[in-house]
């Protein structure tokens, strides 16, 4: 059952957004979370929900493996909310209860704080799913590169994190494993107080730790014997070449970063439609 | 021409072991002394022995992953003490290892085989065409784009080998390639390794225990304590049944019943190791009769 936990979350589809070069994906989507607090006013919302569902229904990955990323800070969310609905000053009460105050202005900014959270999720999950975690892991590698001379390990980051996400199986199957021997010596890890459940990891973590550091010795070796030396003079079989959909990528990036500014703009100068 | 030449060859290192008293002491240990031996290019070369003997020493010397501490190793021509030769003999005489999990570096097949070709810095085209080349030729082509993860210990044992094949070595040594594998994956690991000495020249030594596999090679050593013991065609080295036995290791099945008939007084030659040759042997004694 252990080994039905998926790799990272990629969506296998075949997609226009699937297709695009890791590096734009990465980069518009880090665009799309600075201008994310650019965005004000609800015309600027609104903007911000429609070209996001257009990049959603343009990548066929179905809406729910979105939203499924939202469970796990569902928490955050409302603490978040509650935070701001309380403690925004502002002139227009609502009504007030001890030292809670709930005001206009509180209850609009919690509510744009927390559109913007979940805004902020869905689409940095569209990036994780649309891109494997080896495409990632190349991207952030090629966009750290220039860092390097001042003292980034760029190399070093990405040949990381390639190799934990290659023993993640392994070292799941190895947990299964251990687990089972150790059950079919007794081990009970299904009852007990949470401090009884914690304690029995332990029969868990030591072999797989011992088994983990003996795995990374002999790959150290094996990569050796294979004239691994770092990066340097080392190339890449492939070369991500940016294609004409990742220019037009690139220039609706730049159109959406104009149209947020635009209706920024608008909001702020007071523009009677847009406020 | 030689591939490996090895003279004199002596390597000791101090090991930590623990006292009944709890101490630790440093404690010297010789895992190889005065190791002689040559392997012809284009040869099968099998070393055997049982554990501890010091074969996988002895196998990551030839990788200059180790360097005697006495003693000379030549891999083609090149001095492995020589710091700079050291990539020069590791892209000549590949590496595979017993555990095919620990050697496999990507996430997917072909990434994996490309990896010893980038850090040798070849460009990106090369790199496609001997990638595609290698897993030809293991026979691993339908498996490029699958995740290591999901193949089995004999498919992972040759993506191991391509790995290595497509740095374009004259030489690949393997150490038990095949012990954590089933039959059917020991099979499969097999047939490769001699369709690319039949076909292709290149010089296999492998380090094994199993007998059947070091049957079907050229030449035959055997290890014993650090010690190079025995050596020969696989024939006059399994003839010596109670020599084998002394060092821990078993002879083929066939050759031990050849053996024991023959102390029975049945008139067998001593260099059986295949039940072929047994039911050869058997049929022209009876006609005999």
């Amino acid at each position: 059952m252990i080994r039905d936990i998926t790799l990272g979350q990629y969506y296998p589809a075949d997609s226009p957004i699937h297709g695009l070069d890791a590096r734009i994906k990465l980069l518009l989507t880090f665009i799309y979370i600075v201008t994310l607090f650019f965005v004000n006013g609800l015309v600027g919302y609104v903007f911000v929900i429609l070209s996001l569902a257009a990049v959603i229904r343009v990548s066929r990955v179905p809406l729910r493996f979105m939203l499924r990323g939202l469970k796990s800070i569902v928490l955050i969310i409302i603490f978040t909310g509650l935070i701001n609905l309380f403690m925004t000053p502002g002139e227009r009460v609502i009504f007030q209860w001890g030292f809670l105050t709930l005001t206009m202005e509180g209850v609009l900014f919690a509510f744009q704080m927390c559109l913007r959270l979940v805004l902020l999720i869905i689409g940095s999950s569209l990036l994780t799913l649309t891109t494997t975690p080896i495409q990632l892991t190349d991207a952030i590698e090629t966009i750290l590169k220039p860092f390097a001379r001042f003292g980034v390990p760029a190399h070093e980051i990405a040949m990381v994190m390639t190799i934990a996400l290659r023993f993640i199986p392994t070292l799941l199957d190895e947990t299964d494993k251990i687990m089972k021997a150790q059950q079919a010596r007794g081990a009970d890890f299904d009852s007990g107080s949470l401090m009884e459940r914690a304690k029995s990891l332990i029969p868990i973590l030591v072999p797989l730790f011992i088994s983990a550091f003996r795995r990374a010795d002999e790959l150290a070796t094996a990569m050796e014997s294979r004239c691994y030396r770092g990066g340097e003079g080392r190339t890449k079989m492939y070369v991500a070449k940016m294609k004409r959909k990742d220019y037009q990528a690139v220039l609706l990036g730049v159109v959406y970063i104009a149209c947020i500014f635009a209706l920024r703009y608008a909001v702020s100068a007071g523009i009677p439609f847009f406020v | 021409m030689k591939m490996v030449t090895a003279e004199n060859v002596c390597y000791t290192y101090w090991k930590t072991v623990e006292q009944a008293d709890g101490t630790s002491a440093q404690k010297e240990v010789n895992a190889l002394c005065g190791v002689s031996l040559s392997i012809e290019k284009g040869s099968f070369t099998a070393i055997l022995g049982h554990n501890g003997s010091g074969k996988s020493t002895f196998a990551k010397q030839i990788n200059a992953l180790l360097i005697p501490t006495e003693g000379t190793i030549w891999v083609d021509g090149m001095c492995t003490s020589e710091a700079g030769m050291l990539w020069e003999i590791r892209k000549k005489a590949g590496m595979v290892f017993q555990n095919p999990d620990n050697q496999l570096v990507a996430t997917v097949v072909e990434e994996d085989v490309a990896f010893g070709p980038e850090n040798l810095g070849m460009p990106p085209a090369d790199i496609r065409k001997t990638v595609e080349d290698s897993l030809l030729r293991v026979g691993m082509t339908e498996y490029a784009k699958a995740a290591p993860s999901h193949l089995s210990g004999g498919q992972k044992q040759r993506i191991a080998i391509a790995g290595i094949l497509a740095m374009k070595p004259d030489c690949i040594v393997l150490d038990e390639p095949t012990a954590m594998l089933d039959p059917g994956g020991r099979k499969e690991v097999m047939e490769t390794l001699h369709r690319l000495n039949k076909q292709e020249g290149i010089t296999i030594v492998l380090i094994t225990h199993y007998m059947e596999e070091a049957v079907q090679a050229d030449q035959v050593f055997v290890m014993d304590d650090g010690k190079l013991v025995l050596s020969g065609m696989p024939k006059e080295v399994f003839s010596q049944v109670k020599r084998l036995k002394g060092y821990g290791l078993d002879v083929p099945q066939v050759t031990e019943l050849a053996d024991a008939l023959r102390q029975e007084g049945v008139d067998l030659p001593a260099d059986i190791l295949t039940v072929e040759e047994m039911v050869g042997a058997l049929c022209r004694l009876q006609s005999t009769i």
